[in-house]
């Protein structure tokens, strides 16, 4: 662990020659005199967020009928959403998200999927991540990074891969940085749900298999053990933050939370891991000092989930949802949907928000109008993508 | 029940996704009885005894920076060369065999520096050549190895009446008598007295470790003069009367009874059957205590391949089964050795000279339990490109029950599949 206020790089990321990164951190308040260029952050949500609680369309007629008290209630009421300009509210576990609305820094999408219609989390992860709708073994974010000027010797990668593990999404051709975590955080009490479930009827393991999930239990109402781990993803994106500041430092990096797939009890589940999103924003911009102006942050999920509530107070594997832009490079505070509506008509195969928008034209206007890729250079990323065209205006200036 | 899973899984480190299970489990199982158990040449140059010794001295006279590294180095390199063999092994039930006798001749890492540097020479030069040669062979290799005279204080040693004792008016210390009666040989079951206790610690009197850690030396200057009566036996006086008297003791019947039951309840079962001790006891009787014997008959008894698997498995062979599961290279053996220390089975630190526990209770404490699933959960995070629905069929196949297959493909990324497969109550099992 460390005691300092810089990152700790791991091993691999010393490996990959981001020692660099580490000393020049320190410098990092005469920044504002760095050369602007841009930087890009994309943040994989993993399990299927439900872009349906999240960003919340209280003002479709049709909501009451689809999901009753389900939503957290209308804006200005006890508890409820965060208002979005009359039409959509946020889910108040994101109220930092919602102060970068306010100042015109974050932007929602909405009713937005990737080009895949599979209802398979690994399957949908893989598409989402390699940019195509056929599995490929690189990532778009990858093929991307190629098209980025070449750096000096000695300087860090370009890419940057927040986690303990590079994802598909930065996997590729073009070598990227690795930061490894220390320390590790515990599984996720929905995670070690599910695991208990196996050990039930178990006559060896299953009553200290019980005992174990009490005392932890019992511990995080005690010390908050529970906080401290919605700690993990903030702390990581402020590290995040801080490399990308850097003026030799990454320009890209990846980060992945997940904890997304509420089958059940989505009341109680899905809130504290939007509030570790949210922190996550917040800390990014706080970890990026001055070049949050120049930044751009998409958070993005392989597909949503069911417009209706299933029989365990959850919802399952749907198709569109949204996803989230922040940054000082973004113009934000606005909504960008066409919206399909959730009547039952207007739902795909009668169960499905539908998709109005696909992902890769808003990934697509960050490569091509952010980083200032060459055409060629967007096409390679999102292979067979001629028709889908890049988002206008999603950037400032 | 698959026997081809239960083969790697009950006798080695479980099946690794893209490696093909073996055609025929019995006969793979028997082949590697056959092999020669000395690693092959051509590992990670590992340091000779007394070279380890030098640096520990070096340590103490100069506690530099410098120093304290070389022998971090020097034991870590020890250790990930232990765990990418287990990781790499084409026999799996030999590293088995060598991690159970290692634990049950058991030295010490907690034991101090030069315990810590010296344990992977001890089981590489005093365990691994034996684990398929005679009893009396091993026990007589690891009595004589400086980690054992040093970790059971016996190289301090000395008769009350040599010439050394009474010059320095110092005397026995009964500790490794001791513990061989008790522990590596025939057991209380057998009836001695603390007199044998005393009689025998008389008899290792001399046995010592060279200068610089160079090796064993026999020091007659120490060593008590005259015979001495060891549960019956006359021992005459001398380094050759004590070597016959612990061959004597390796082919007691209390021994073999001792070894055949701790053999079948590290494979088998916390309380094995009886009629299966009896068996491999047979076989060590018949061939005057030939482990490799003992081996064959242990893979061999009809429960081998068609018994459930009830052994919970160590956080040893729990990190080794892991690593194998997600497809872990070699080179990534440290991860396993991080386990360990994570999981509280530090490699080669046993808390006594008993060695470590061996049944599931002492495994199985509810935080022990969920810091499986924490290891387990960091493990998949760096593994998260791994097929989980791949290799649960590759490493459990039909020993997973369906619902465990249902929750890895509900599971919302790979990392929590693979999280749910390595925590799950099978995978825990060997």
């Amino acid at each position: 662990m460390t005691t300092s206020h810089l990152p700790a790089i791991g091993r691999r990321g010393l490996l990959l020659g981001l020692a660099a990164v580490a000393t020049l951190a320190n410098a990092r308040l005469a920044l504002g005199q760095a050369p602007g260029d841009p930087r890009l952050v994309v943040i994989l949500l993993r399990g299927a967020l439900d872009g349906l609680d999240a960003v919340v369309p209280y003002g479709d007629p049709a909501m009451a009928a689809l999901r009753g008290d389900f939503p957290p209630p209308e804006p200005g009421r006890e508890g409820g959403l965060l208002d979005l300009g009359g039409f959509y509210g946020l889910h108040p576990a994101m109220a930092g998200l919602h102060a970068l609305y306010a100042a015109n820094e974050a932007a929602i999408v909405h009713a937005v999927a990737g080009p895949y219609r599979t209802r398979s989390h690994f399957e949908a992860q893989d598409l989402m991540e390699a940019g195509a709708e056929q599995r490929l073994a690189s990532g778009w974010l990858n093929r991307a990074l190629g098209a980025l000027p070449p750096r000096r010797n000695g300087t860090p990668r370009s890419g940057l891969a927040v986690g303990l593990d590079v994802p598909l999404l930065l996997r590729g051709p073009t070598p990227v940085g690795a930061y490894a975590q220390a320390p590790e955080t515990d599984a996720p009490g929905e995670l070690v749900e599910r695991i208990r479930a196996l050990y039930q009827g178990d006559a060896l393991l299953s009553r200290p298999f019980e005992e174990g999930v009490r005392g932890r239990l019992f511990a995080a109402g005690q010390i908050g053990r529970d906080a401290a781990r919605q700690g993990g993803f903030a702390a990581l994106a402020g590290i995040a933050g801080r490399l990308l500041a850097a003026a030799d430092g990454p320009r890209v990096a990846a980060l992945e939370l997940g904890g997304w797939d509420t089958h059940n009890n989505q009341k109680a589940r899905l809130p504290p891991v939007l509030r570790q999103l949210d922190a996550g924003f917040v800390a990014l911009k706080e970890g990026l000092g001055p070049a949050w102006s120049r930044t751009a942050v998409l958070a993005i999920t392989e597909f949503g989930r069911t417009a209706r509530v299933n029989g365990t107070a959850g919802t399952d594997h749907g198709t569109a949802g949204v996803a989230f832009l922040a940054g000082g490079a973004i113009r934000g505070g606005r909504v960008i949907a066409d919206w399909p509506g959730v009547g039952e008509a207007q739902l795909h195969q009668n169960r499905d928000l539908a998709a109005t928008r696909d992902l890769r034209a808003i990934a697509k206007a960050l490569l091509r109008d952010h980083l200032r890729l060459p055409n060629n250079a967007v096409a390679a990323a999102f292979p067979g993508s001629d028709t889908v065209r890049p988002e206008g205006g999603l950037l400032r200036g | 029940m698959s026997a081809a899973h239960l083969a790697l899984i009950r006798f080695g480190f479980g099946p690794k996704p893209g490696k093909p299970l073996p055609a025929d489990p019995a006969r793979w199982l028997a082949a590697q009885l056959q092999e020669d158990p000395r690693p092959p040449p051509g590992g990670a140059p590992l340091a000779a005894l007394s070279d380890a010794f030098r640096m520990v001295e070096a340590r103490r006279t100069m506690p530099g920076a410098e120093t304290q590294r070389a022998v971090a180095n020097l034991t870590n390199s020890e250790a990930e060369a232990w765990a990418s063999g287990c990781l790499a092994t084409r026999t799996p039930l030999i590293e088995r065999l060598v991690a159970f006798w290692s634990n049950h001749l058991a030295v010490s890492r907690r034991a101090g520096a030069v315990a810590a540097v010296a344990a992977g020479h001890y089981v590489r030069e005093a365990i691994r050549p034996h684990v398929l040669g005679r009893f009396e062979d091993m026990l007589l290799a690891a009595v004589r190895h400086p980690a054992m005279l040093h970790f059971l204080t016996n190289a301090e040693s000395i008769g009350p009446n040599s010439p050394a004792g009474r010059r320095r008016n110092r005397g026995l210390n009964e500790n490794l008598a001791r513990e061989i009666l008790e522990l590596h040989t025939v057991t209380p079951a057998a009836g001695y007295s603390q007199s044998d206790v005393t009689e025998f610690a008389k008899v290792l009197t001399g046995w010592s470790i060279a200068g610089g850690w160079a090796g064993f030396e026999f020091r007659a200057a120490a060593h008590e003069p005259g015979d001495k009566t060891v549960m019956g036996q006359r021992v005459p006086e001398g380094l050759e009367g004590g070597a016959a008297f612990l061959a004597w003791l390796a082919r007691h019947p209390a021994t073999h009874r001792n070894l055949a039951a701790k053999l079948v309840a590290h494979f088998y079962a916390d309380r094995p059957d009886p009629a299966m001790v009896r068996q491999v006891e047979a076989a060590l009787r018949d061939t005057g205590g030939s482990l490799g014997a003992a081996a064959r008959v242990l893979v061999s008894l009809p429960q081998a391949l068609s018994a459930p698997p009830a052994k919970m498995r160590p956080p040893h062979d729990l990190a080794l089964a892991a690593l194998r599961a997600v497809g872990a290279p070699p080179e990534r053996a440290g991860l396993a050795i991080q386990a360990m220390n994570r999981l509280a089975q530090p490699l080669w630190s046993p808390p006594s000279p008993k060695g470590w526990p061996d049944t599931a209770a002492d495994w199985t404490g509810p935080e022990a339990l969920l810091a499986r699933v924490d290891w387990t959960y960091a493990l998949a995070g760096r593994f998260s490109r791994t097929d989980a629905q791949a290799a649960a069929e590759a490493v459990l196949g039909r020993l997973g029950r369906d619902a465990l297959r249902r929750e890895i493909g509900r599971a919302g990324s790979t990392r929590d599949a693979l999280t749910i497969l390595l925590a799950s109550p099978e995978f825990q099992r060997r």
